[in-house]
């Protein structure tokens, strides 16, 4: 299933937040959206899954929903939004409870989402128990037991320190290579959209349009930290970002007076 | 910092250095764990008392002794009458109590959720959250009779309030990244209410249990204090007509009881219902 963004233009009260934005998101592709602060990211990771309508524009599903697909558009939030009084396997439950799958099947796609996940010795384990990279698998597995055809992903990491932001990033690469899933991940990280975008969509300040768009041709499994050509792939995005994100900077500083 | 800065410092004699240790300003401001001085001085105050009424300090007719009103307490077991009297009064203490709270959970969460109840309710809400139900308590006889109905109309009135505030508030509360989680992941409006808002409201629910708690208690002995042959209420305001100081001690003592019985009741709910908050 193929995901299409049609013209999409947004205004809150009196700001115009984002402008005419068409972009495809295709089958099996990992789209990371990059821009500075208050561009309307996450305004338009809303509009894609369907929580909130854009003024003008529209967002179109193109082919088949993946067959036992519960939730084609999955999202996993930035602060993991578990329920804290809910176990892990209690957590993932939840998503599967309304769809009248019976017991068994559930506690069956738990056992299997967890051991994909590795956090089968935690099933049991309370979300205050865990640490911050831990939660976040979690809310992975809980988007993976839905078998979503598109995983909308804002800023998944950015609560977690970098070197547990590392090592996500690698169980993502290699989530991945096993499940070709697709995703939109938006992230001001420009590090974590070279490593996992196929595409990285670079969007201007608010009112957020596109700029450009970067193809990164090379294997997910491939890329690394300190991998020369990524590296100037990401100095080539810092140029097209730095006066944006100082502008932008400057905007917000002119609001606050 | 160069190699012979090193070996300077090093030579330095002691007094030199002028070492000293950090003053520690850290203390204070923690709850500490003095289990024992709450028995103690429970203790204290009882023996001295006891001893004050003997050695005629502490006039009888002013105040009995502990030990007379433990003989009142026990003559009240030895009659059976205790549990008359204890029997009515919880009938009526848990029967009101938990139609209070039922029904103030329901309206709390209708007015949490839906605009137009709340648009239309929390008016009349905060209305009457204030009137002293006691002062009602003339108007419930007439209306559900001298018997056992305005008993527990009037405990009733009085925990159902406070019950909806509290449900209300700990609704409005809910994380709503949590909400819109659970909408996302195509979860129905029943389900995210009893799954998410109800749970995420619960410790606001259950210090509103406690609030309203107590004022049934406050109430149960109030609307006894009418017509009724037997409760708590009643046994000490017939020990207080007939000036029996050391019955209505007895008496005082067993609302005290009740009080930290039910205290401890809804303590240990929270630590079961709230044992995710570690
Ligand atoms: N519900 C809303 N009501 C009004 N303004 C909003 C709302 N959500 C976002 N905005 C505004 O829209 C702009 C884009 O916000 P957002 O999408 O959160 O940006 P980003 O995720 O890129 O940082 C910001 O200026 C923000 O203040
Ligand atoms: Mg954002």
């Amino acid at each position: 299933m193929d995901l299409l963004l049609r013209g999409i233009s947004h205004r809150y009260g009196g700001t115009e937040v984002m402008r005419d934005i068409n972009l495809d998101i295709r089958r099996g592709e990992i789209v990371c959206i990059i821009g500075p602060s208050g561009c309307g990211k996450s305004t338009l990771l809303r509009f894609i899954g369907g929580l909130e309508r854009p003024d003008a524009g529209e967002v179109l599903l193109s082919g088949p929903e993946p067959e036992g697909s519960l939730n084609p558009l999955t999202y996993v939030f930035q602060d993991f939004a578990l329920l804290p009084w809910r176990t892990v396997a209690g957590n993932i439950s939840l998503v599967l409870e309304d769809h009248g799958l019976g017991k068994q099947r559930v506690a069956a796609i738990i056992e299997d989402v967890l051991a994909r996940t590795g956090l089968s010795e935690f099933r049991e384990a309370l979300p205050r128990q865990l640490s911050g990279g831990m939660r976040q698998r979690v809310a992975i597995a809980r988007a993976l037991a839905v078998r979503p055809a598109v995983m909308l992903m804002d800023e998944p990491l950015s609560a977690l320190d970098s070197q547990t932001r590392e090592l996500l990033m690698d169980d993502l690469v290699s989530l991945w290579q096993r499940e070709r899933f697709t995703a939109c991940y938006v992230t001001h990280n420009l590090a974590e959209a070279v490593r996992l975008g196929h595409r990285v969509v670079v969007l201007s300040r608010r009112p957020g349009q596109i700029r450009t768009v970067v193809e990164i041709d090379m294997e997910l499994s491939e890329r690394g930290p300190g991998h020369p050509e990524l590296e100037a792939i990401q100095s080539q995005l810092w140029t097209l970002l730095r006066d944006e994100a100082r502008a932008a900077d400057r905007e917000i500083a002119d609001v606050a007076e | 910092m160069s190699r012979s800065d090193v070996a300077e410092r090093t030579d330095m004699t002691e007094a030199a250095k002028n070492l000293r240790a950090v003053p520690y300003r850290g203390g204070g401001f923690r709850p500490g764990h003095w289990r024992f001085v709450g028995p103690l001085v429970f203790a204290v105050l009882l023996l001295g008392w006891e001893a004050g009424s003997r050695s005629g300090v502490i006039s009888n007719l002013v105040l009995p002794a502990p030990s007379e009103a433990l003989e009142a307490l026990r003559q009240l077991v030895e009659t059976g009458q205790l549990w008359l009297h204890l029997g009515a009064s919880l009938q009526r203490l848990v029967i009101g109590w938990s139609l209070g709270v039922t029904l103030g959970v329901a309206v709390g969460l209708m007015v949490g959720l839906l605009p137009l109840a709340r648009a239309g309710l929390l008016p009349l809400v905060s209305a009457l959250f204030p009137i002293p139900k006691i002062a009602l308590l003339p108007l419930f006889v007439i209306w559900f009779g001298i018997g056992e109905g305005s008993k527990v109309a009037t405990i009733l009135f009085g925990s159902f309030f406070p019950t909806v505030i509290a449900t209300y508030g700990g609704v409005d509360n809910v994380d709503r990244t949590l909400v819109r989680m659970g909408q996302s992941f195509g979860l129905g409006w029943w389900s995210i209410v009893r799954k998410i808002i109800l749970p995420g409201a619960m410790p606001a629910i259950l210090s509103g249990c406690r609030i309203s708690a107590s004022i049934a208690i406050i109430l149960l002995v109030a609307a006894e204090m009418i017509g009724a042959e037997y409760g708590v209420g009643a046994y000490v305001l017939m020990a207080g007509s007939l000036f029996a100081t050391d019955q209505l001690l007895a008496g005082v003592a067993m609302l005290s009881v009740l009080g930290l019985v039910v205290s401890w009741l809804i303590g240990r709910a929270e630590r079961r219902l709230l044992r995710w908050r570690g």
